[in-house]
């Protein structure tokens, strides 16, 4: 009987894969665009979209640079583009099949071009900042009313760590964005590569580590919204999607943003074909549709996340583009600082350095 | 002619699917690292034929290995890992022999429903089981409420990243593993030899220590590896359920391949946790069969 139908299933499977219509694979961070966009692609273009995501710039290196990732469009963030580049993952865009492309915003182009010279291998899709997310009532409850929830003290504070131990506090599993931040606190160079000053943000972490209960990079959103966790170092949008999910819920949890004042982070997820994307054209017709004015707002509306798309601005929400979490004005954009990638030894010295903060050993 | 096949089955199979691969791992251990894809440089070249082999061997080198030595990482995430799995394994053992016992004690007719519980579960993916209970452990979870509403507890528990959890999570998940094979021995226990204990002066419980164990020894045996071996090298458990404190040497692999893009000296740690496997494994063999040839 249990093998008949573990016969039965297999055959199912079988037929399901033999469709043969275009077909592109898409490649994106987790909760982080509006779903009816993909079946409006599908609709518009008759493309058969495949969406698969990821919570770490990691994991997709190493699927591109396994090679043969199957992916046709894939989303790095800028340092790690770089990189990518660099080992030939990427093939440049044919600017011909991407009529969309005077949609783009100068102000960003000429950040990621930092990354992408010229930006001939990738566009932009989002960009945001790392920073504090932070459950109001329970934080003021740890801290009293004037918690400086708009200063890395917050975290980088043992004696407010303390305090907020018993609620919970996570941070992002990403040390190429924590060392920087814990760099920034202590008023060094964030995009230090040198191993004596990146040593020094070990002694930071190290004071609050008994503190902190978890460090994860896509878990934070649901224990933000859940009440489970009061902080969590985190990215705006995910941050900014918790502070919604909360708010629908109507649960009484109250999630705030701030990039920190002392200067956060600032990064851009960009969106580029692989080397050997098996449908080079249909991954063209995809970022020139992501491009279009109206499918860019849509998506930031959704995740709220500011994008890099100029023409997009008119249609955007005014809860997006009015809030300085989102699209922060001028003079704070000077206070948010960028990096680029470590080299492997440098690379070595991070990683080991983040697993003895994050395990002791 | 039809023996030799019959003997060359399961060792074209060992060679297909365990050694070629590992060999293919071994090869990866011995290169240097390089921004490429993939990301490594082989230093064995056999489009260069026997010079290839000969350049190989002048070159090799075990830097890999060595670097493992020099970190104390990676020794104590091997003992870590060590631990929790034996840990695991104990309460595996614990908890799965007295509901395989019962399934054997059960009547005829009620078995195949016992045997069908236990492996219900199987039909749910693993990882959303897991999840679940990420659902059930977490400081606002099903667990910390229940206690909170009958007043056992007045503060909810941390359990969930913790190492609690991760056992929790690896008995949880292998607990058929180690339920099935000893119901398998236990099964075919024939019920006279513990009438006959009896009548020669045993109490139950003696009959059981003297006769049912050492009976269901196979079961017992077939069942801890099983458990333990998969534990070892457990990835998923402990990074969903385990808190970032939780050493294990299956994260460190994830490290180096991930973090580090560092095929190389990752391919080094599998092979060593093979090694680590697989040593023990063949000398306890060895004896097994040593003991039962002084039996004879």
């Amino acid at each position: 009987m249990m093998k008949r139908l573990l016969t039965m299933t297999a055959a199912a499977a079988l037929f399901a894969g033999a469709a043969t219509a275009e077909e592109v694979r898409v490649y994106n961070w987790s909760d982080y665009i509006d779903e009816e966009l993909l079946a409006k692609f599908e609709a518009e273009t008759g493309i058969k979209l495949i969406y698969d995501v990821f919570d770490s710039n990691e994991v997709l290196e190493t699927k591109l640079l396994a090679g043969g990732s199957g992916y046709d469009v894939v989303v790095p963030t800028g340092t790690f583009l770089q990189r990518q580049i660099q080992a030939g993952a990427f093939q440049k865009l044919d600017m011909a099949q991407l009529p969309n492309i005077g949609n783009m915003w100068d102000v960003v182009a000429k950040r990621t071009a930092q990354y992408d010279p010229g930006n001939e291998y990738s566009i932009n899709y989002m960009w945001g900042t790392t920073g504090l997310g932070v459950n109001l009532g329970k934080v003021k409850e740890a801290l009293g009313e004037d918690a400086p929830i708009d200063s890395w003290d917050l975290v980088f504070k043992p004696e407010n760590m303390e305090k907020l131990a018993g609620c919970g506090v996570h941070f992002l599993d990403a040390p190429s964005e924590m060392i920087p931040a814990a760099l920034k606190y202590i008023g060094e160079d964030p995009n230090s590569h040198d191993p004596d000053v990146i040593a020094k943000a070990e002694a930071v972490y190290m004071a609050i580590r008994p503190y902190i209960q978890k460090f994860n990079s896509s878990e934070y959103i649901n224990a933000l919204a859940n009440g489970d966790i009061c902080v969590a170092v985190g990215w705006s949008g995910d941050v900014l999607q918790a502070r919604d999910r909360a708010a629908e819920a109507d649960n009484g949890v109250e999630i705030a943003y701030n990039a920190p004042k002392e200067g956060a982070q600032m990064w851009f997820d960009q969106m580029a074909i692989p080397v050997d994307a098996p449908n080079a054209h249909g991954a063209h017709v995809f970022l020139n549709f992501i491009m279009d004015a109206n499918n860019m707002a849509a998506a930031s509306n959704y995740v709220y996340y500011a994008n890099g798309n100029k023409a997009s601005q008119e249609f955007l929400a005014e809860d997006v583009i009015g809030d300085p979490a989102i699209y922060p004005s001028p003079a704070a954009l000077d206070n948010l600082f960028t990096t680029t990638p470590y080299d492997a030894k440098v690379q070595r010295v991070v990683t080991r350095m983040w697993t003895k903060i994050k395990s002791g050993t | 002619m039809r023996r030799l096949f019959l003997i060359s089955v399961p060792y074209v199979w060992l060679l297909a699917l365990f050694l070629v691969p590992f060999l293919i791992v071994l090869k990866i251990a011995l290169s240097d690292t390089a921004l490429a894809i993939p990301p490594y440089i082989p230093t064995l070249d056999l489009s260069d034929g026997w010079e290839g082999i000969k350049a190989f061997f002048a070159e090799l080198d075990f830097e890999n290995f060595v670097f493992l030595t020099e970190d104390s990482l990676y020794w104590k995430s091997y003992l870590s890992s060590l631990q929790i799995a034996a840990i695991s394994t104990l309460l595996t053992l614990l908890v799965g022999y007295p509901v395989a016992y019962g399934m054997a004690m059960a009547p005829d007719e009620w078995r195949p429903t016992l045997m069908m519980l236990v492996i219900l579960p199987f039909w749910t993916s693993f990882l959303i089981r897991v999840y679940s209970w990420m659902g059930i452990l977490s400081q606002e979870g099903f667990l910390n409420q229940f206690l909170l509403w009958t007043g056992l507890i007045s503060e909810p528990l941390m359990i969930l990243n913790t190492k609690t959890a991760v056992y929790i999570g690896i008995v949880y998940t292998y607990l058929p593993f180690m339920i099935l094979p000893i119901y398998a021995a236990l099964e075919k226990l024939d019920g006279s030899l513990l009438e006959a204990a009896e009548d020669l002066g045993c109490s139950r419980l003696k009959a059981f220590w003297l006769v049912t164990i050492p009976l269901s020894k196979s079961g017992i045996i077939a069942g801890s590896f099983l458990v333990f071996i998969p534990a070892l090298g457990e990835f998923v458990i402990p990074s969903l359920l385990g808190g970032s404190g939780t050493l294990m040497i299956g994260k460190v692999l994830w490290e180096e391949f991930f973090s580090n893009r560092d095929w190389p000296v990752a391919s080094a740690v599998a092979v060593v946790l093979l090694l680590l496997l697989i040593i023990p494994i063949i000398l306890f063999q060895r004896n097994e069969q040593k003991e039962r040839e002084k039996d004879q």
